[in-house]
């Protein structure tokens, strides 16, 4: 028949075809990119003694980041604490009263948040944190923190929630479950995954925030684990070091560059694990 | 003797303005099965949505009238306790999908936080899963999920869920309209021998299907019931037009 008119088809898909993954791969290479140059930068400064020992004076050969390590995890810890039950219970409210006046107001105070800069987070913080407690501290920027991942983790339990068919709900009702143990028993259960998810990668994310720790967490060049004195952290180290005028320090930045990214690309890595295996299925 | 575990009395129901369920009067006659039929948008799923008071989740519900479990109203008692003792299975199989198949069956006294001895439990499993003959289909893998089972297993989960909690009523809505005939001859064979023991309200499309399992049958058109009697009668020598209408294809 029109043969002709099939081939310039099949040449078209082709074309296509050949666009498409072009362009996909391109996607990926700022990440490989960065991750080439880290690895290259970063690589050769790590050994054992850069995840125990504390920064050195400079001048002085070797040191390690241990403080800055800890930092990241106490005050991450922090936010983890403060804004995950908070997250849960809003996720909660808006999935279950999708239409009220009220939770519509909170639907665009978050969505208002999460357009916030980390930075004004940072000054907030520095404003109602820091000042009242007269000095920077580990839960200032624990708070900073936390700021910024309410909006993250709340969006994908409310939506994570949403799409938990009504049927589960009816059945359990069906049982003489009362409301508040249907929730608790039914509707967190089958969308614990999705939350779980949603909270790991807000983690990977404000693992990586530096604007909010500038007032607030500080940075200290000693190790410290009392939440209510300045601790530094990974990304503030990085941005410390990586200004200063020391050749020596740009290798320690680019060291805790490195680390940083593969707590990142851990944490990440455990939420892909984490939503497969619990992954529930209606 | 033949005596009466529901009557609904003066009932009637609805959403916002709209009245769906029209003074619907009748009884159930207890270790039957009665039948509601009726085409669709007649208001069959909200009548058995009342007799367990889900329809009062919905929103706008509105609803006046009696209905009578055992002589009490069930509107004047705790809808728990009365979701209870009428247990019902819907249109589409729903087992809990983070649970076993273990744990669905007894996912009642899980829910409700009623505890059971592992003896207790054990039993309970197996009668019910007997009941509602699929124990022999999942004995060996009691303790995968739920919903690895094929829709029709599924649906028969769901029963044995209901069952579980040993109801005085099993209401079921349209519960083979998602499956495969098969399967639903499976359910049908499974309610006749329920019979001996509980009392079953089943909300039907499918006439032919009322006509093989009811002992009763009430026709709803519209919101009103038209007609209600032995199965028998009403197959056979409808009293009202329009149910001899519905049963010989006119409408519906």
């Amino acid at each position: 028949m029109d043969n002709k008119n099939i081939s310039k088809r099949i040449f078209k898909d082709r074309i296509f075809t050949v666009c498409v993954t072009f362009l996909a791969f391109i996607a990926c290479l700022p990440l490989l990119g960065i991750l080439f140059l880290i690895i290259k930068n970063g690589a050769s400064s790590i050994n054992l003694g850069f995840f125990i020992h504390l920064p050195k004076p400079v001048g002085e050969e070797g040191g390690g980041i241990a403080n800055a390590i800890v930092g990241t995890f106490i005050v991450v810890g922090i936010a983890f604490l403060i804004a995950t039950p908070i997250s849960l219970l809003t996720g909660i409210f808006l999935s279950e009263n999708r239409k009220s006046r009220f939770s519509e107001m909170v639907r665009v105070s978050i969505d208002i948040l999460s357009g916030i800069p980390s930075i004004v987070i940072g000054i907030i913080a520095y404003l109602w944190v820091v000042k009242p407690m007269k000095g920077f501290s580990a839960l200032s920027g624990g708070i900073a923190l936390a700021m910024i991942m309410l909006p993250v983790v709340i969006k994908s339990a409310e939506e994570t929630l949403k799409l938990i068919p009504y049927s589960l709900r009816e059945a359990s009702f069906a049982l003489g479950v009362p409301y508040y143990r249907t929730v608790l028993k039914v509707i967190l259960p089958t969308g614990f995954s999705g939350i779980i998810t949603g909270v790991l990668i807000a983690v990977a994310r404000i693992a990586g925030e530096t604007a909010p720790l500038l007032f607030t967490a500080f940075g200290n060049p000693f190790m410290n684990f009392n939440i209510t004195k300045p601790v530094n952290a990974l990304p503030l180290l990085v941005f410390n070091y990586a200004t200063s005028p020391y050749e020596q320090w740009h290798k320690i930045a680019w060291g805790a560059a490195f680390i940083l990214i593969i707590i990142v690309f851990v944490v990440n890595i455990l939420a892909r694990m984490i939503s497969k295996k619990w992954k529930v299925t209606f | 003797m033949e005596s009466d575990i529901l009557r609904i009395e003066n009932f009637y129901a609805g959403f916002g303005n709209s009245t769906i369920l029209k003074n619907i009067n009748f009884s159930v006659v207890e270790n039957k099965i009665t039948s509601i039929m009726g085409p669709s948008g007649c208001g069959k799923t909200t009548l058995i949505r009342c007799i367990n008071r889900l329809h009062e989740f919905s929103p706008g519900a509105t609803f006046s009238g009696r209905i009578l479990l055992r002589g009490e109203d069930i509107y004047s008692i705790n809808p728990i306790s009365v979701r209870r003792k009428i247990g019902m299975v819907f249109q589409r199989p729903n087992p809990f999908p983070n649970m076993s198949i273990y744990d669905n069956v007894i996912s009642g006294y899980i829910l409700n936080g009623i505890h059971l001895s592992r003896e207790e439990k054990e039993r309970v499993v197996t009668t019910s899963l007997k009941k509602a003959g699929l124990w022999e289909e999942v004995k060996d893998s009691l303790h995968r999920r739920g919903t690895f089972l094929s829709g029709g297993q599924q649906q028969r989960l769901c029963i044995a869920r209901a069952l579980a909690m040993n109801p005085d009523i099993l209401l079921l809505d349209e519960p083979t309209s998602s499956l495969d005939p098969k399967s639903t001859l499976l359910i049908e064979q499974l309610m006749e021998e329920l019979k001996q023991t509980i009392t079953t309200l089943i909300v039907t499309h499918n006439i032919s299907q009322a006509a093989r399992i009811s002992d009763y049958v009430a026709f709803l058109y519209l919101g009103e019931l038209i007609e209600f009697g032995p199965s028998n009668k009403i197959f056979t020598n409808p009293e009202n037009k329009k149910t001899e209408e519905y049963l010989t294809g006119k409408f519906g």
